[in-house]
């Protein structure tokens, strides 16, 4: 299923395993897969079938054992632990199921954690966290904490903290799984908008199928093996 | 900037473990710094001690006194420059609990060989001239708010009855060291009160101090000394005051390095509940230090978070131990004065306390801090939910 070198995600016979004690279990086997700049792409597969560990390598947040993942050129396969780092919080946003944001920082300064790393002064990063609020409505919760916000708010300002950075790719994880339907549906609206306004590149690991509808392309794995 | 607010704020995050880690590491460290002012106090007299001094004594044992016409005696052996006298009296001013050392002397030759016991002008002379004059040291004369020309009463002991002096000087110590919990009077008040009261006990010094004339000299002065009362009624031992100071520590050595064994273990025993509860910390924030991570901070800034959260926690423990230790020091020495009368920190216990604290969070922050920065990411995202 390899496309065109064109490709903003290139993954070429990538296979991972994973070893309990003296037993190898391989989770992923020979994948190759394109990923188009400004695609929407859904990873449906059942429990164990290798989609959130794919998500993981191409995040670059895990090794492959063989095949390569060029993303914007860069074969992250390759890259040593600290250049992967330095690259991830550069080229990546991520958002997880259950938001993964820091319980004793503010809305605002969990925003501004991936901007820290950048050379940006403080009122520039002022300016890109207030913006990345306001894209996702919460403008007037900058100094909320976590708590103090419901399911669907948090999972927001993850995603306002994936975007800060303007990076490359957006990786999810199972994005609407801790949420209500509602909430869940402003989530994938929020994801659309990404999308066909910002022309963000989005790959997204989900059970559901209401999430997979928002999707340009959706894939299928099982056992470690893309089907369709 | 961002990293020490993380810090702050997770480390007061459980208030209830912090506190509770806090007010434990606060003990410890109290415990340890008064077990420490407890041996070092001990040792006080050693550190104060002169290498030109020698103290004789009864050879059989301190209870027992020696003849007053040895002081000639003694004075004639080469190499001794002065000899001065005294007797531990035991008086104790108006309750039990009110102990300080008070000693009766010869004031002129006492204070030649003390001239850490530094007088202003005028009150040694009126000391010396007043027979029923006493002098004290700063902080005693504090403690008890005498002024000079104050009548102070002793009830003796050791010797029997209600003693009467004149505070005719109170006494500064020259140095650090120098004790300034000492009462001193005339040994000849002393002596013609006996004369009439129990002659038998009269003419009779507890302990001569001898000055020499060169430290070097201090052993062969003590050999001659010994020597010249050889298989008389009333045999010396002579020793440096260092020695003789020493003497008395030894008698309960065995129990002073019990007590800073157990101060150790104080803090040994600190450290395994601080690193239990940094421990149950990483682990519950594993998935946190694994965002960062997959944000793109790196192993040391993971390392720092969690570290610094250890340091943190153990040093606010480590302060509030040393805020307290000076009111428990100073409640010690007010309610126990009768076995601690000069129960005071020093400096150098404080830098121990702070220490000791460091070592609390540095040790207790090792195994969590090497957890949360060696963790893999997709491992610890798993842990979430």
């Amino acid at each position: 299923m390899a496309g065109s070198g064109t490709s903003l995600v290139q993954i070429r016979n990538l296979s991972k395993s994973y070893r309990r004690g003296n037993q190898v279990i391989p989770v992923l086997q020979e994948i190759s897969l394109d990923i188009a700049e400004g695609e929407f792409l859904a990873l449906m597969g059942p429990s164990g079938s290798g989609k959130s560990t794919l998500l993981n390598l191409i995040a670059g947040i895990d090794k492959a054992d063989e095949g390569s993942i060029v993303i914007g050129g860069v074969d992250v396969a390759t890259l040593a632990e600290g250049d992967l780092a330095a690259w991830r919080s550069a080229n990546v946003g991520f958002i997880f199921q259950f938001y993964n944001l820091m319980p004793v920082l503010t809305a605002y300064e969990n925003v501004e954690l991936p901007l820290l790393l950048t050379s940006l002064t403080r009122r520039e990063r002022r300016e890109h966290v207030e913006l990345a609020l306001q894209l996702v409505g919460l403008a007037d919760r900058i100094d909320h904490y976590p708590s103090q916000l419901s399911g669907g708010q948090q999972q927001r300002v993850a995603i306002a903290r994936a975007v800060v950075t303007d990076p490359l790719i957006l990786v999810a994880d199972e994005p609407t799984g801790d949420l209500d339907r509602v909430s869940a549906e402003e989530i994938l609206t929020l994801m659309d908008r990404l999308v066909h306004g910002f022309g963000k590149t989005i790959i997204m690991v989900t059970h559901d199928p209401r999430a997979a509808e928002k999707a340009h392309v959706v894939r299928h794995l099982e056992k470690g093996e893309l089907t369709i | 900037m961002f990293i020490l607010k993380l810090i702050i704020r997770n480390a007061f995050r459980h208030k209830l473990r912090s506190v509770l880690t806090v007010i434990g590491v606060a003990i410890a460290i109290l415990a340890f710094g008064l077990l420490r002012t407890l041996v070092g106090l001990w040792y006080h007299g050693v550190e104060a001690s002169s290498a030109t001094r020698l103290v004789t004594r009864n050879a059989i044992s301190l209870i027992f006194s020696l003849p007053i016409s040895y002081k000639d005696r003694i004075r004639q052996i080469p190499g001794v420059k002065s000899v001065a006298y005294g007797n531990w009296f035991g008086g104790i001013y108006i309750d039990e609990k009110n102990f300080f050392a008070n000693y009766a002397v010869d004031p002129q030759t006492y204070l030649g060989l003390y001239p850490e016991f530094v007088l202003p002008p005028g009150q040694r002379e009126n000391f010396i001239r007043d027979r029923k004059g006493c002098i004290a040291g700063k902080r005693l004369a504090d403690k008890y708010g005498w002024k000079v020309g104050d009548l102070i009463t002793l009830r003796g002991t050791i010797f029997p009855g209600q003693w009467e002096f004149v505070l005719r000087g109170i006494y500064k110590g020259a140095e650090k060291s120098t004790e300034e919990r000492v009462l001193l009077f005339h040994w000849d008040y002393l002596n013609e009160t006996l004369r009439k009261t129990i002659p038998r006990r009269a003419d009779q010094a507890g302990f001569y101090i001898i000055g020499v004339t060169n430290p070097d000299q201090a052993a062969a002065v003590s050999v001659a000394v010994d020597q010249l009362f050889r298989n008389s009624l009333a045999e010396t031992l002579t020793e440096t005051e260092r020695a003789f100071q020493l003497s008395f520590v030894s008698m309960t050595e065995a129990i002073m390095i019990a007590i800073q064994i157990v101060s150790y273990v104080v803090i040994v025993i600190i450290m395994v509940v601080a690193a239990n509860t940094m421990a149950m910390t990483a682990r519950e924030r594993i998935a946190e230090y694994a965002t960062l991570k997959t944000l793109g901070f790196g192993v040391g800034h993971i390392a720092v978070i969690v570290y610094g959260e250890s340091l943190a926690i153990s040093l606010c423990g480590g302060m509030l131990g040393i805020v307290s230790t000076f009111p428990a020091a100073n409640w010690i020495e007010t309610e126990l004065s009768q076995f601690f009368p000069a129960f005071s920190i020093r400096p150098a216990t404080i830098y121990f306390d702070l220490l000791a604290a460091l070592m609390v969070g540095a040790v207790a922050g090792i195994f969590p801090t090497w957890r949360g920065a060696t963790i893999r990411i997709a491992d610890g995202l798993r842990r979430i939910g």
